[in-house]
C-alpha cells in the first residue's frame, strides 16, 4: 500500500486530507484508483497532475512502474517559460 | 538496451565539443525568416481594435462604417468566435483574452479585429468601428485587489484552497505547501528576521513582436506561419477554438526572435485565422511593441513577506513565506508556483509557503524563464543574507549550513534525489570572483535559485540520404541553439562528422505531437527523442550490412560509425561505414531512416548560485554592475557555447529586471510605458562580460545526463543584485526595479533615520 501525498490544492478535491492510501503498480493505475475514490479528483486531473516518484517528477509518462515502499506525491502539472 | 533512459557514462567524441551552429549563417545575413517575414498571393493586412479602458462593460458595438469601407475584407468581433470550448474554462479564458466577450478586462484587451487591402486601411478602419463602453471601477495593484471592496475582475471566481464561499473574489487561489511545525521551530530560533518586499511587473522583452500568417480557406483547410515556442500546442488550440480539424490546420514554426514563456501562448492568432476564414484571403498580423506590452503576457507584480529563524549556530529552525502574485484578469497558478520554489534551495525542518493568486485589470499574466520563481527567491534570499549579517556568519556558509542535499524533504513536497545546489555553493565560495577586492561604494551580493525542469512528449525523425549525410527533424522550436547540440548528438551516437548533420524544426503535418520547447525542455527532451531515433536507424543500418554481406543481422556491431562483423568466422569482412552503406540503400530495401516517439520524464531539478559586483552613485541612486558570475548544474553540456549563452541570457534579463525594468499603470488603469523608450531593458552598454561555471552533475533520468539550462538563470539575479545593492548603498533594498530613485530614496531614508537616532 502506497501513501500518496497531495499537495497543495490537490488537497480540496480529497476532503482535505494530506494523503490517501493507495495500491498501485503504475502511475496509470494510482490515477485511475485516486479519481475513484475522490471524483473530484477527476477535474485537477484534467487540469494537470504530476506526479513524483521518490523526488523524480512524471508529467506525462502514466506507463512509469511505482516501486513498492515508494514517495509518491502528488503534485499539480507545472508550465515553464 | 538502446532505449534505456538511464545514465550511462558514455564516453564521447563530440558532445562537449563547440561547432558553429547550423542557423547562424541565416541569422547574421538577415536570411533567416522570423514571424513577419512570411507572405503569401494576394494577403491581407490584420489590425486589432483594444480597449483604452482597464476595466468596462461593452454596451454596443458598431462595426457598419468600417465593413463599408472600401479595401476591407473582413471585420470581426466576439460574435464571430462563438464559444466552442465544452464547458473548459481554461479554454474559455483563452478565447476571452483573445477578444473581449461583453467586457473589457484590461487596457489593450482585445475588442474587435480588421482584415483590409493595406495597413493604411487597416488602420482607418479601426477608426471607424464604434464601441459603447461604460467604463467600470478597476484595480491594478495585487494588494489592492485583495481588500474585501476591490471591484471584481471575474465575477465566477471564488477561491480555490480557500474557505467555501459564494462571495465573489479577486483572489482565485490559495496554495500552500510546507511540512513540520513553524511555530515550533521560530520558538527554537534565537534570531528571527521578518520582512516584507514588493516586485513590479516585467516583461519578457522579445526583441521579435507576435507575428503571423494565416489561411482559413472554405474548405476548412488552414495554415499558420508564426512566431512560437510551441506550433504543435498552438495547432490544436486554435483548431479547438475555431471549430477545426487538428490535421486540417498546419502550423509552422518560423525562426524565433525570444520568447522566454511569452510565446507558449496564443494571444491573437486565433483573430487572424478567424479574419481569414471570414475573408477567405490569407491574413498577416503583427502587432507594434505597443501592442505586445499591453495585450501579450507579462510576469506577475508581486507582494511578499518572508520570515526565517535560526539558531545561534546558523541553523534555520523554520522559514514562512506568504506570496501575492497578481494573475492578469484571468486565474493562474503563479503565486502556488512562487509557493512551490520559494524554499526549494534549503533544508528545513518546519516551513511554510502559502500562495495566492490574484486577479486584477491588467493583461493575462504569462511564463517567463522559471515563472514565479525569480521573485519568491528575491524575498527569501535577501533575508538570508539579513539573517547571515545578525549572526555575523559569512552568507556563502550559512547557505550551505543549509542547503538542500540528497535526501532531503523539498518544501514543496518530494524528497530530493542527488541535487547541485550543494556544488553551485561550493563554487561560488572557491571562485576568484567572491574574493577579489571592491572598490569603492561597490558592493557584492550572491544568491542561489531553483527550477524544477521538464520534459515532455517528443519526436523527431532521422532521414540518411545516399551520401551518407543526415537529415534530422525535430519538433521542438529551437530557442536556444538546439539545433546545433541536437545535431552533435546524432553525429555522435551514428559516429560521423557534425556537418554531416542537417537538423531542421519539422511543421504539424510531418511529425507526432511534440509539446512546447518551455521548462528548459528542448535538449533534454529532443535530445533524448534524438538518441533512440539514431540508435533506432543504427540498427537498420546494422540489417543492411548483413544482407549486404548475406549474414544474420545479429552478427552486425556498430562501431565508431562503421557496421563491422563479429566473429572470426567473418574476419574476412571489411567494415562498412555510414556512407558506404547509405549508397547502397536503393539495393537494400530502400531509405535509411531512424525514428522516435517518446514521453521524456524525469528532467531532474536544478540549481544555481549566482555573484554579483555593483557600484551605487549615492548622488542619483544610479547603478552600475561591474562583475557578474554564473555558476549552474548543467548535467551535461552538450554544446557548452549555448550552456553559456542560456547562462548569460538569464543574467542580463535579470539585470534588467532588478534596476529598471517595471510596468507603470496609471490613476486610470493605463499602462504609461508600452515601449522600450520607458520600459528600460538592458544593452550591451549596461552589461558586463558575465562569466560563466559549468558544473556536470549527471541527471541519472538521461542517456547522457543532461538537465535543463534554460530557466534557472533567471532565478538568483533579482536576489543577488539586490543583496549587491544594498551592501553597496547600506540600506537594504526591498522593491524591485532597484531603480535610481527608489535607490535614492532609500539612501535619504536611512540617512534621516541615522540623524533622528542619533538627535534623540
Amino acid at each position: 500500500m502506497l501513501e500518496v501525498q497531495l499537495s497543495g490544492t490537490l488537497r480540496d478535491a480529497a476532503n482535505g486530507a494530506a494523503s490517501i492510501n493507495i495500491e498501485a503498480a503504475t502511475i496509470r493505475e494510482l490515477l485511475r484508483k485516486v479519481v475513484e475514490q475522490y471524483p473530484r479528483m477527476a477535474e485537477k486531473l484534467e487540469a494537470g497532475i504530476a506526479v513524483s516518484i521518490d523526488g523524480n517528477i512524471f508529467r506525462d509518462n502514466w506507463g512509469e512502474t511505482i516501486p513498492a515502499q515508494a514517495e509518491i506525491f502528488l503534485l499539480p502539472r507545472i508550465p515553464g517559460g | 538496451m538502446t532505449l534505456d533512459t538511464q545514465f550511462t557514462d558514455q564516453k564521447f567524441k563530440l558532445v562537449g565539443s563547440r561547432p558553429d551552429r547550423p542557423d547562424g549563417v541565416d541569422k547574421v545575413t538577415g536570411r533567416a525568416r522570423y514571424g513577419a517575414d512570411a507572405s503569401a498571393p494576394g494577403q491581407l493586412v490584420g489590425a486589432i481594435l483594444r480597449s483604452p479602458h482597464a476595466h468596462a462593460k461593452i454596451k454596443k458595438i458598431d462595426t457598419s462604417k468600417a465593413e463599408k469601407l472600401k479595401g476591407v475584407k473582413a471585420v470581426i468581433t466576439s460574435a464571430d468566435l462563438p464559444d466552442l470550448t465544452n464547458g473548459n474554462r481554461g479554454n474559455y479564458d483563452i478565447l476571452e483574452n483573445c477578444m473581449a466577450r461583453g467586457r473589457a478586462l484590461y487596457d489593450g484587451h482585445a475588442v474587435a479585429a480588421v482584415a483590409a487591402i493595406d495597413a493604411e486601411t487597416a488602420r482607418r478602419a479601426l477608426s471607424l468601428i464604434s464601441v459603447d463602453y461604460k467604463v467600470l471601477p478597476h484595480v491594478t495593484d495585487v494588494d489592492a485587489a485583495m481588500r474585501s471592496n476591490a471591484p471584481i475582475v471575474q465575477p465566477h471566481v471564488r477561491t480555490a484552497g480557500g474557505e467555501p464561499s459564494d462571495k465573489p473574489t479577486n483572489i482565485a487561489q490559495i496554495s500552500t505547501f510546507g511540512h513540520g511545525d513553524v511555530e515550533a521551530g521560530f520558538a527554537k530560533a534565537d534570531k528571527i528576521v521578518e520582512k516584507s518586499y514588493k516586485t513590479e511587473q516585467t516583461h519578457q522583452g522579445y526583441i521579435e513582436p507576435h507575428a503571423c500568417l494565416a489561411t482559413v480557406g472554405p474548405d476548412g483547410q488552414g495554415e499558420l506561419w508564426v512566431t512560437t515556442q510551441g506550433h504543435y500546442t498552438f495547432r490544436n488550440l486554435c483548431a479547438s477554438l475555431l471549430g477545426m480539424d487538428i490535421a486540417k490546420l498546419k502550423v509552422t514554426s518560423s525562426e524565433i526572435g525570444g520568447g522566454f514563456g511569452g510565446k507558449t501562448h496564443v494571444w491573437m492568432e486565433p483573430l487572424a485565422l478567424a479574419l481569414s476564414r471570414k475573408a477567405n484571403r490569407p491574413v498577416k498580423l503583427v502587432m507594434s511593441r505597443e501592442d505586445v506590452f499591453r495585450a501579450s503576457g507579462p510576469t506577475s507584480s508581486t507582494s511578499m513577506d518572508i520570515k526565517i529563524g535560526c539558531t545561534n549556530d546558523g541553523r534555520i529552525t523554520a522559514a514562512t513565506a506568504t506570496l501575492r502574485y497578481q494573475d492578469g484578469a484571468f486565474p493562474g497558478i503563479w503565486g502556488m508556483l512562487g509557493a512551490m520554489t520559494a524554499f526549494a534551495c534549503y533544508d528545513l525542518e518546519n516551513v511554510q509557503s502559502v500562495g495566492y493568486d490574484v486577479l486584477v485589470n491588467r493583461p493575462k499574466v504569462a511564463a517567463y524563464r522559471a515563472p514565479s520563481a525569480p521573485m519568491a527567491a528575491f524575498g527569501v534570499e535577501s533575508t538570508i543574507d539579513l539573517l547571515a549579517a545578525e549572526l555575523n556568519m559569512d552568507a556563502v556558509e550559512f547557505r550551505l549550513l543549509n542547503a538542500a542535499k540528497e535526501g532531503t524533504k523539498a518544501s514543496y513536497g518530494p524528497t530530493y534525489g542527488p541535487i547541485g545546489i550543494g556544488p553551485t555553493l561550493e563554487a561560488v565560495k572557491n571562485h576568484p570572483h567572491m574574493h577579489a577586492p571592491l572598490g569603492k561604494n561597490q558592493g557584492r551580493g550572491m544568491a542561489c535559485g531553483f527550477w524544477f525542469n521538464f520534459g515532455g512528449q517528443t519526436c523527431t525523425d532521422l532521414n540518411i540520404g545516399v551520401d551518407g549525410t543526415v537529415n534530422m527533424t525535430v519538433g521542438t522550436v529551437d530557442v536556444g541553439g538546439a539545433r546545433a547540440s541536437l545535431s552533435l548528438i546524432a553525429a555522435e551516437e551514428l559516429g560521423i562528422p557534425y556537418e554531416h548533420v542537417k537538423c531542421n524544426i519539422g511543421d504539424t503535418a510531418s511529425l507526432g505531437h511534440n509539446d512546447t520547447t518551455e521548462g528548459s525542455r528542448g535538449t533534454f527532451s529532443s535530445g533524448m527523442a534524438t538518441i533512440f531515433a539514431a540508435r533506432n536507424a543504427i540498427e537498420e543500418l546494422k540489417s543492411r550490412a548483413a544482407k549486404t554481406w548475406d549474414i544474420d543481422p545479429e552478427e552486425v556491431d556498430w562501431v565508431d560509425g562503421e557496421a563491422v562483423a563479429k566473429g572470426v568466422e567473418h574476419s574476412n569482412l571489411g567494415p562498412l561505414s555510414l556512407a558506404q552503406i547509405a549508397k547502397a540503400s536503393p539495393n537494400t530495401g530502400g531509405p535509411i531512416a531512424g525514428h522516435s516517439e517518446t514521453v521524456a520524464d524525469g528532467a531532474g531539478v536544478s540549481f544555481a548560485s549566482h555573484i554579483c559586483d555593483v557600484e551605487v552613485d549615492p548622488e542619483t541612486g544610479s547603478t552600475r554592475v561591474v562583475r557578474y558570475t554564473v555558476v549552474q548544474d548543467a548535467g551535461k553540456a552538450i554544446h557548452p557555447d549555448y550552456v553559456e549563452g542560456q547562462f548569460q541570457g538569464g543574467a542580463a534579463q535579470g539585470i534588467g529586471w532588478a534596476l529598471n525594468e517595471e510596468y507603470i499603470y496609471g490613476e486610470d488603469g493605463r499602462l504609461q510605458n508600452p515601449g522600450f523608450l520607458d520600459y528600460r531593458i538592458p544593452v550591451c552598454s549596461d552589461l558586463p562580460f558575465i562569466d560563466t561555471e559549468i558544473l556536470e552533475i549527471p541527471n541519472p533520468n538521461h542517456p547522457y545526463g543532461i538537465r535543463g539550462v534554460g530557466e534557472t538563470s533567471i532565478v538568483p539575479p533579482l536576489a543577488a543584485i539586490a543583496n549587491a545593492v544594498s551592501n553597496a548603498a547600506g540600506v537594504r533594498m526591498d522593491h524591485i526595479p532597484m531603480s535610481p530613485p527608489r535607490i535614492r530614496k532609500a539612501i535619504k531614508a536611512e540617512a534621516a533615520m541615522h540623524q533622528e537616532v542619533s538627535a534623540g
